[in-house]
């Protein structure tokens, strides 16, 4: 099954409750994936620096690893602990430094996404102990995206959790089952591509993250997307402007969406949007299959 | 809102789903209750299912998966948008959703009237089984599928594969059809269909707004294996 929520801001006003908001809506969809829960938020960020969202285990020292990277002319990096996730703030400039010292002195820790403004936090457990444990309800943003996961095709894991990173700022859920999943795996490691799990959405956001190093355009690579994942999704995708919709071509996962002057919002059901404010006023509908759609705010 | 003052009100904000599901299914064609008002649905699934008395429910707001599902008899109102499979399997009686209704409206219907006052998203009608579906709007890819009997009457356009693998339900459609699928085939609108769409726009309230010869008919070829005598002695 699995479940979906997305809540994209235009109302400045909003910007303080989109956390709050966001956990109503992903508690609600508990029924549809009680295995796991996760989310990406996309709240402040500067234009020099990059957030890393980092994961490890339970009481893990994140304050030792962060004073690791410091710099005596930066001083200490931007460090901020929930759960067994950190947000580690690092001038944009140091990133591949940072990665490569993670990578052969911090195997422990894994870098669950990366970008000027997302963080992304995810876990076993049920929804509403998992938007608890990170603080979901006290988060600010511009929008955010949610996910409840039931697993189907691989053990119910952190890593198996959604959101999974498909680049900066970037990031994508899924609802459904892909079949060919084994397959474009395969190709896309080599295509040095790097997966680490057996789900089969973590090679859907790899297949997104591969088209756009080719060059293509998000949109462009869901698209393309429509012609080589076989089986059935409904995806969203968090980008640094908005979220976009996809839905395969037999549309067998569910979607509903509503519009209003101040949001638009997205549900695997109806009932996922029914404590928006303003909801009995907004434009519900449901997206088309095999169609592409984006909201994103004027950069 | 609406001109009934109806005999008992149920507002799921304060009762449970349970409550307002058992109390239909308690009515019987001697109730003194018959306009049933429901509030705060709030996207709820399966809302008014099961009623097999000539009572009036009519429902204020959004609705979720399998509303007025197996209605027999009764008239189920929708002023909201209802979610996948909407009477379902209904034997017999009314259901008009106000605004759209989602993926498998009508499915399996046996008998009865849905009407639907926007569009109705995919497999609309799959495998109708004598229900009559009137959608004002438009309707999703694979609508009736299989369908074996009944009417689907759409005055929009109709998605992909309309009609496949279609038995003996007849289908007509004003807009544009994005395609037909297996064995389904455009067929030649005479007068005794005008005369069925007639009374079919008729009951669903559209008496002399809509010209029935701007429809165009479609029905089964009877090509498929199934269709075959020889094939029989296979099952």
């Amino acid at each position: 099954m699995c479940g979906i929520v997305g809540l994209f801001l235009k109302d400045p006003k909003l910007e303080g409750e989109l956390g709050a908001m966001l956990a109503s809506m992903l508690c609600v969809m508990t029924d549809r994936g009680p295995d796991s829960a996760g989310f990406a938020v996309y709240g402040s960020g500067a234009k020099d620096k990059v957030k890393l969202s980092l994961r490890a285990t339970a009481s893990y020292d994140f304050e030792a690893l962060a004073a690791g990277l410091s710099l005596p002319a930066a001083g200490l990096p931007g460090l901020a602990v929930r759960g067994t996730h950190a947000i580690v703030e690092i001038p944009a400039a140091r990133e591949a430094a940072v990665r490569a010292f993670l990578k052969e002195r911090h195997p422990e820790v894994a870098i669950v996404g990366t970008g000027e403004r997302m963080e992304i936090f995810k876990e076993v457990g049920l929804p509403a102990s998992v938007a608890q444990t990170f603080g979901l309800p006290g988060m600010r943003g511009t929008h955010g995206i949610g996910h409840t996961r039931m697993a189907t095709e691989s053990a119910v894991t952190t890593a198996g959790a959604h959101p999974f990173s498909t680049g900066a700022d970037q990031c994508l859920v899924h609802n459904g089952s892909l079949s060919n999943h084994n397959a474009l795996r395969r190709a896309l490691k080599r295509e040095g591509i790097a997966i680490e799990t057996d789900n089969d959405s973590e090679v859907a956001a790899g297949y997104l993250t591969w088209r756009m190093k080719q060059g293509a355009s998000l949109g462009q690579a869901l698209e393309a997307g429509l012609n080589d994942l076989d089986g059935f999704f409904t995806f969203v995708v968090g980008t640094e402007n908005g979220f976009g919709v996809l839905r395969d071509p037999i549309a067998c996962k569910p979607a509903v969406m509503a519009e209003t002057d101040q949001y638009v919002a997205f549900g695997s059901e109806y009932r996922a949007l029914v404590d928006l404010p303003g909801i009995a006023r907004a434009r519900v509908f449901e997206p088309e299959p095999a169609t592409v759609y984006f909201w994103e705010r004027a950069q | 809102m609406n001109a009934i003052s109806p005999d008992l009100t149920f507002d799921l904000a304060a009762t449970s789903l349970r409550e307002l599901n058992a109390a239909l299914h308690a009515a019987t064609g001697e109730s003194n209750a018959r306009r049933w008002r429901v509030l705060n649905p709030n996207g709820r699934h399966a809302v008014a299912v099961g009623i097999n008395a000539p009572l009036t429910v009519e429902i204020e707001g959004h609705v979720g998966y399998y509303c007025a599902g197996m209605n027999a008899e009764a008239s189920v109102i929708i002023h909201g948008n209802a979610g996948v499979g909407l009477a379902e399997n209904m034997m017999s009686g009314f259901v008009h959703v106000r605004g759209d209704a989602s993926q498998a409206a009508g499915a399996t219907g046996h008998g009865g009237l849905l009407v639907i006052d926007g569009n109705a998203s995919a497999r609309c009608g799959i495998s109708m089984k004598g229900i009559d579906i009137v959608v004002k709007g438009s309707v999703g890819h694979m609508s009736a599928f299989m369908g074996q009997s009944g009417s689907l009457i759409v005055l929009g356009d109709a998605g992909e594969a309309l009609g496949d693998s279609l038995y003996e339900a007849k289908l007509f459609v004003r807009g544009s059809v994005k395609s037909l699928g297996a064995d389904c085939i455009e067929k030649e609108l005479r007068d005794e269909h005008k005369a069925l769409l007639a009374e079919k726009l008729k009951a669903a309230g559209l008496e002399g707004t809509v010209d029935v010869s701007a429809f165009k008919r479609y029905g089964s070829a009877r090509q498929l294996y199934n269709f075959h005598v020889d094939n029989a002695s296979a099952y």
